[in-house]
């Protein structure tokens, strides 16, 4: 397993999108190395043998019917966008 | 005769067929109730009056034209705020969410329509389900109805208090540890999670997608076997929705008869139980030998890794389900960000709340480049050892008896340490990495007055055989009986 002290807090949240505060990220590094020192443990077993396990009754290859069936309207579509106008979200600009 | 909106949906049932009362003096009922007791319980975000009466009025109406739909027509049932009804509001107890208005309805909220059920509020609960004490809402905490200054549990807390205090007949929750079956041992009711993939997710906000269920809380048993009834089934807007069958639960309860054999797992009988809540479920095995039923000790090996794997994949999932909260197409939009980019950044950190951060930062960090191998994959992979543990202990029992909770609902504010609270899901987190349906039952109460739950847990999609067991331990006591005074 990976030591705790690895956890570069600015990089898992730059990863996240998330925008920390000082005391956000003194606190989180504190309280994630106790839990991740908690996890620790799961290094102990031997897994080399076992298969991963992603979901408890895995359903592979489901397949729909290739019907066409109404979708939301555009307004109820766009009733909790922050911005809209024609039909669009407004978003800042992205390209300068 | 207690109360009406005290009655279990049984009794409604058969008040409604028999036209003691209509739909709407029910409903009536429990909004007079909600609004004499919600000042001191707030296990509602909001509800909606206007819409409810309406909903009753048309379920009276069909009742009047020979056209009841079932045991459910006219039943006023609660949902969690993290499932989607249309046109009502749907915040999951977030900030990123406050203002958000569902544009349709999650697939359960289409059955209990069909059923004829009056959706009656919008539950408090965690943050994005994120929790054991409901103490994470954006909005307020909300009391246990045995004793306001205590939580209720969580992170379906809203729905388990909202039911114990005659705020709603029936509620729904959501279960991905515990969330269903530990508040509902905190405030006294019946709280099923049924086997992964029985109930569609379709409609759910997503927490933890391979872990989440939806299901019912209930004053009863049967309760809880009408209204999985209702809501389970295969659903192709799910794609981890299972082809299974769905029998009549409630009818398969008075057909199934012991005795059964229960495995007792001694790892959860150890450090931290609470001797009260050990001394109750000691009795609920005695009841069960006494009635004829096998007790038979079991180990369940891998049950200390619980905690750990579980705590790997569901904030990874979390932070990729998460992910989607990002200010653009619905949801908080921060207003001082300086190009789109720091959009993402500045709308997601006014938008979660702190134990949202702290899951979404584990679970970045448990997916991220040199660390994937070392934990999620690993957790992966010792999700399977554990699952094996519960299907080779099934080879030898019909069902398994544990306690729900190590501890009885505790004071609100007295856990800050998130550890800690992670901890009080001991019990219940190995059933959502096996996909197991587990129900619990109120079992006694402490000396200072607060309930207790024992778990059952059952082989996969067995609900039918798990609820006949609860319900025998349930018909020989009067747990059910009692109500909080408020």
């Amino acid at each position: 397993m990976s030591q705790t002290t690895d956890l570069n807090i600015d990089h898992v949240a730059k990863l996240a999108r998330l925008a920390l505060t000082l005391e956000e990220k003194a606190e989180y590094a504190r309280q994630l190395g106790d839990v991740l020192h908690h996890i620790e443990q799961l290094g102990k077993l031997d897994v080399s043998q076992v298969e991963p396990t992603a979901h408890a009754f895995a359903v592979d290859n489901v397949w729909a019917e290739d019907i066409a069936r109404p979708g939301l309207p555009v307004d109820r579509a766009l009733q909790n966008a922050p911005a809209h106008r024609d039909h669009m979200v407004v978003v800042p600009k992205v390209i300068e | 005769m207690s109360e009406l909106y005290f009655q279990s949906i049984a009794e409604h049932a058969a008040g409604l067929a028999a036209k003691k009362y209509s739909a709407v003096d029910l409903t009536k009922a429990v909004i007079a109730r909600t609004k004499a007791v919600e000042g001191r319980v707030q296990a509602f975000n909001s509800f909606d009056e206007a819409d409810a009466l309406a909903q009753a009025a048309e379920s009276d109406a069909r009742r009047a034209a020979g056209q009841a739909r079932g045991a459910l027509d006219g039943i006023p049932i609660g949902l969690k705020d993290v499932i989607a009804v249309t046109g009502q509001p749907l915040t999951a107890s977030s900030k990123m969410l406050a203002n958000f208005v569902s544009p349709y309805d999650g697939t359960v909220t289409v059955k209990l329509k069909q059923a004829g059920a009056v959706l009656w509020g919008r539950l408090n609960c965690d943050e994005f389900a994120m929790g054991s004490s409901t103490e994470n809402s954006a909005f307020h905490p909300t009391g246990n109805p045995w004793d306001p200054t205590r939580v209720p549990g969580g992170s379906s807390g809203g729905s388990a208090a909202a039911l114990a205090a005659g705020e709603a007949t029936a509620t729904l929750g959501s279960d991905t540890g515990g969330s269903i079956r530990q508040p509902a041992a905190f405030c006294g009711v019946v709280g099923l999670k049924p086997t992964y993939g029985l109930v569609s997710r379709y409609g759910l906000i997503a927490f933890a997608s391979s872990l989440d269920q939806i299901g019912p809380f209930a004053r009863t048993v049967e309760d809880a076997a009408i209204v999985l009834g209702a809501i389970a089934g295969h659903d192709p807007l799910d794609s981890t929705s299972f082809k299974a069958d769905v029998p009549d639960y409630r009818a398969e309860l008075g057909a199934r008869q012991g005795p059964w054999r229960l495995g007792i797992p001694k790892e959860y009988f150890g450090a931290g139980l609470d001797p009260e809540i050990g001394a109750a479920v000691e009795k609920a095995i005695a009841f069960y030998r006494a009635q004829g039923c096998e007790i038979k000790e079991v180990s369940l090996p891998h049950t200390q890794y619980c905690l750990d794997t579980y705590y790997i994949i569901a904030t990874a999932e979390a932070s990729s389900n998460l992910a989607r909260y990002d200010g653009i197409r619905y949801g908080h939009r921060a207003k001082n960000a300086k190009d789109v980019v720091d959009l993402y950044f500045q709308s997601r950190a006014e938008g979660f709340g702190a134990e949202v951060k702290r899951r979404i930062i584990l679970g970045t960090y448990v997916l991220s480049s040199g660390y994937y191998d070392a934990y999620y994959l690993r957790a992966q992979k010792v999700r399977t050892l554990i699952r094996q543990d519960f299907l080779n202990a099934y080879r030898d029992v019909d069902a398994l008896l544990t306690p729900t909770s190590p501890i009885p609902a505790f004071k609100i504010g007295e856990k800050t340490d998130p550890l800690a609270l992670y901890l009080c899901d001991i019990y219940t987190i190995g059933v959502n990495l096996a996909g197991l349906p587990g129900i619990s039952v109120p079992c006694g109460f402490t000396k200072s007055g607060l309930p207790i739950g024992m778990q059952l847990i059952g082989q996969p999609f067995n609900e039918a055989g798990l609820l006949a067991i609860a319900q025998a331990y349930e018909k020989a006591h009067e747990w059910s009986a009692r109500h909080p005074n408020l």
